[in-house]
């Protein structure tokens, strides 16, 4: 009975008292406004797999993992207020998922020492990591992306699309703009031409660009699209009898809530991506089970399984196996936040790994140097299937062409670096 | 009781005219100076700064200068969003073109600049008055935001479109870029407000201030007791103006530091102005402070209130907040339909008479 009532005692004790020492994560969601029906996936993939971590094997290395979550309706004030009010926790690392964010605090978390994780967004140049060293952008980046986009044209063509019209959509702000340059590049080598159509946020009215589309009849149009405007956009595609097989959007414009509005008519639209997609991978028991199941899933729990709430779980695997990276290196189980920045220059992502965490062939494998922020850029390309409501991956997953990458990453960076007095060094 | 004019015996003409003529009213002010000055900057960190100080006196700023415009003379404006990208884009482009020279006096001359710009979207003003006039300035507001996005040299050809403001200091301070101390990036924010203050109030005081007001309530009377309405809708443009590009130099360069120009001075930040200027009053530059206050502050205070004190999710919080906000705003209207100022005018009227109201 006293050993009973000890026991009882300790378990409430265990229970009642606050972890002492936890690894804060910052979540910079966004569950309203223009983009949330994009936002929400990605902030519940990216609190249920830390809330698997959590109450399957209690944390990461034994120390509770604690998710603070902040709101900021994709809007850069808003941002930079969640930044400041959650740094002093001692967050690990931020990924806010917005470009426009991330500008801002490319700076803010340079002069702080805070990890900002921006994988598949933000600042392309953040790859070079002599210069970004807080910044980490694997992954893949934009550039790579467009760079795959084309790969892909050149694979289908038979590799001559010399000649042929090639119409760029894009979101009229930092993150739309930045495969502009790359494709111009890509333009020079691959001799096709390339027609530019901005769309003014949030991008509802697209009648006129898809006028022009009608008109110039491009072989191929790609887009860089977020929130409602990939819907729109496709939907636009749609009534213009483009066909969709030709419609290539980058990662953010390829989920199911962008093409689920246009119905079967939408069936054949292609996205890139960096990461597999469907439920098929044995994690999601362990998410049902230990999240879903005990009633602990973020948001409505309706999101499972879809590519952003994939994306968002990648994500925090991705952040997750870093601080794991830095416990290892440093034998510290509750990392600072300075380890942590170690901990991503060291990341190593293997078959074998993501097998592990149960997430055989989820995404590429890659590593991360302290010159490298980025990865190795290897992106697929998935395709809508409207009948059976899935995507799927048509193509393995492709090195971008670094040949033209790296001069244009090189020179981006050493002009943020003259702008702003960084001597570039991995020391 | 102590707030009366009773017994304050003034003994010149400028005593007898100064803005704050009743001793109790002065001393407070002294005192709301002494404490913005000298005590909150040592007491504030990053969070209070960057989330609730700079936002505030830039907004009130801004405030200011649309209610020059909309409150004194009478000429609705939506172009506030396009006029702080002025001012944003100004003082970046001669931040980078002449980094010798003190970002202060870039500030001011992004000011100097926009009230040009200011003065031709006000032509229009001469011929077309109320709605339509709403409209043309709207169109400013559209065209200033399509330019910074078309034109690459705004944004000195960089990839993203974005500006960011590089490091600048004032003795040996770094007042714009990260390394900002958040006492310096307030004080800097603090000077501006107070100057802009004390300018625009005495502005409104004086013969300017009358000639906007006279061409406000009526401008066929105006223009017959003798007041140019091209002089005086002009200058109520180019003030306006002016304040308004000091607020998004100071937007850019000092608080956010990296701008987008259609996401951050898009059309939402002309209404969030407008909005401050008629919940605070129209006509009253203590309105403009308390219509920034109102709609930076409640917010924050909301969010910290509902996810930070209570726990609720994010994006229910997030909601809730725009419900309460916009609940308020209508029963102030109703209550009040002259803004904050008005509340507090009356306030002031029964303090006089107060203990003895009979």
């Amino acid at each position: 009975m006293k050993t009973k009532l000890i026991t009882a005692a300790l378990a409430g004790i265990m229970a009642a008292a606050p972890a002492l020492a936890d690894l804060t994560f910052a979540s910079l969601s966004y569950r309203t406004g223009p983009y949330a029906a994009n936002g929400i996936p990605f902030a519940d993939g990216y609190a249920d797999y830390l809330t698997l971590l959590n109450e399957r094997d209690g944390g990461i290395g034994g120390v509770p993992i604690n998710l603070l979550e902040c709101e900021t309706g994709y809007n850069t004030e808003k941002g930079v207020e969640c930044y400041e009010s959650t740094k002093g926790e001692g967050v690990l690392a931020y990924a806010p998922l917005s470009t426009g964010i991330t500008y801002q605090l490319i700076p803010k978390v340079t002069a702080d020492g805070i990890a900002l994780h921006t994988g598949g967004y933000g600042r392309t140049s953040a790859k070079n990591g002599e210069v970004f060293r807080n910044v980490f952008n694997f992954p893949a980046n934009y550039w790579d992306g467009a760079s795959v986009g084309i790969k892909h044209l050149l694979d289908i063509n038979g590799g001559d699309i010399a000649g042929k019209k090639i119409a760029l959509v894009y979101h009229n702000s930092a993150y739309g703009k930045e495969p502009i340059r790359t494709l111009e590049e890509l333009s020079k080598k691959h001799g096709y031409e390339l027609s530019l159509l901005p769309v003014d946020h949030p991008g509802q009215e697209q009648k006129s660009q898809w006028l022009q589309i009608r008109r110039d009849r491009p072989d191929y149009v790609l887009m860089w699209g977020w929130g409602v405007m990939n819907q729109v956009a496709i939907q636009e595609a749609v009534n213009i009898r483009f066909p969709m097989e030709n419609f290539i959007g980058v990662w953010w414009s390829g989920s199911e809530n962008d093409v689920m509005a246009a119905g079967a008519k939408a069936n054949g639209y292609k996205a890139l991506t960096f990461h597999n997609v469907g439920n098929n991978f044995p994690i999601f028991d362990d998410i049902q089970k230990h999240v879903v199941d005990t009633g602990k899933a973020a948001g409505a729990g309706d999101q499972i399984g879809t590519v952003l709430y994939n994306r968002g779980m990648y994500n925090a695997m991705l952040l997750t196996e870093a601080v794991k990276t830095a416990q290892a290196m440093t034998g510290n189980m509750d990392i600072s936040q300075a380890e942590m920045i170690k901990g991503m220059e060291a990341l190593e992502m293997t078959e074998d790994k993501m097998a592990a965490l149960g997430l055989p062939g989820f995404g590429p494998s890659f590593s991360v140097s302290c010159q490298n922020h980025g990865g190795d850029g290897m992106v697929a390309v998935s395709q809508w299937d409207a009948n059976a409501g899935t995507w799927s991956l048509i193509s393995d997953y492709q090195q971008s062409d670094m040949s033209v990458l790296q001069p244009l990453i090189d020179a981006d960076s050493s002009a943020f670096a003259s702008e702003n007095n960084i001597t570039p060094n991995c020391n | 009781m102590f707030y009366r004019e009773a017994g304050d015996f003034k003994t010149s003409y400028q005593d007898d005219n100064q803005t704050f003529p009743i001793k109790f009213d002065r001393y407070r002010y002294y005192f709301m100076l002494f404490v913005a000055f000298a005590i909150i900057p040592f007491m504030i960190n990053d969070y209070w700064v960057n989330a609730v100080f700079l936002p505030f006196l830039i907004y009130a700023i801004a405030a200011i200068g649309l209610n020059i415009l909309t409150g004194y003379c009478g000429q609705v404006s939506l172009g506030t969003g396009g006029f702080m990208a002025v001012g944003a884009y100004a003082v970046y482009k001669l931040m980078t073109m002449f980094p010798e020279v003190s970002v202060l006096i870039h500030i001011v001359l992004a000011g100097v600049i926009t009230a040009g710009v200011g003065v031709l979207f006000g032509l229009p003003s001469l011929r077309i008055k109320g709605f339509y006039l709403a409209v043309a300035t709207l169109a400013a507001q559209f065209f200033l935001v399509w330019l910074f996005n078309r034109v690459p040299w705004f944004y000195n050809y960089s990839a993203s479109g974005q500006i960011s403001a590089p490091e600048r200091t004032f003795l040996g301070e770094p007042i714009t870029g990260p390394a900002t101390e958040a006492w310096a990036a307030y004080l800097v924010c603090l000077v501006f407000v107070t100057l802009s203050a004390i300018v625009a109030r005495n502005l409104t005081r004086g013969s300017l201030g009358r000639k906007w007001m006279a061409i406000r309530d009526m401008d066929i009377a105006a223009e017959i007791i003798g007041v140019n309405p091209l002089g005086a809708k002009l200058s109520a443009f180019a003030i306006s103006s002016f304040f308004v590009g000091l607020s998004g130099a100071l937007f850019f360069a000092v608080y956010l530091g990296a701008v987008e120009v259609g996401e951050v001075f898009g059309i939402n930040k002309s209404f969030l102005v407008l909005f401050m200027i008629i919940i605070g009053g129209l006509g009253s530059i203590f309105g403009s402070f308390a219509g920034a206050a109102f709609l930076v502050l409640l917010p924050v205070f909301l969010k910290n209130v509902l996810v930070g004190g209570l726990g609720w999710p994010t994006d229910l919080a997030a909601h809730l907040e725009f419900m309460i906000v916009g609940g308020l705003i209508i029963v102030f209207l109703i209550a009040e339909p002259h803004g904050l100022a008005q509340l507090w005018r009356v306030t002031k009227e029964k303090l006089r008479l107060w203990p003895f109201p009979h």
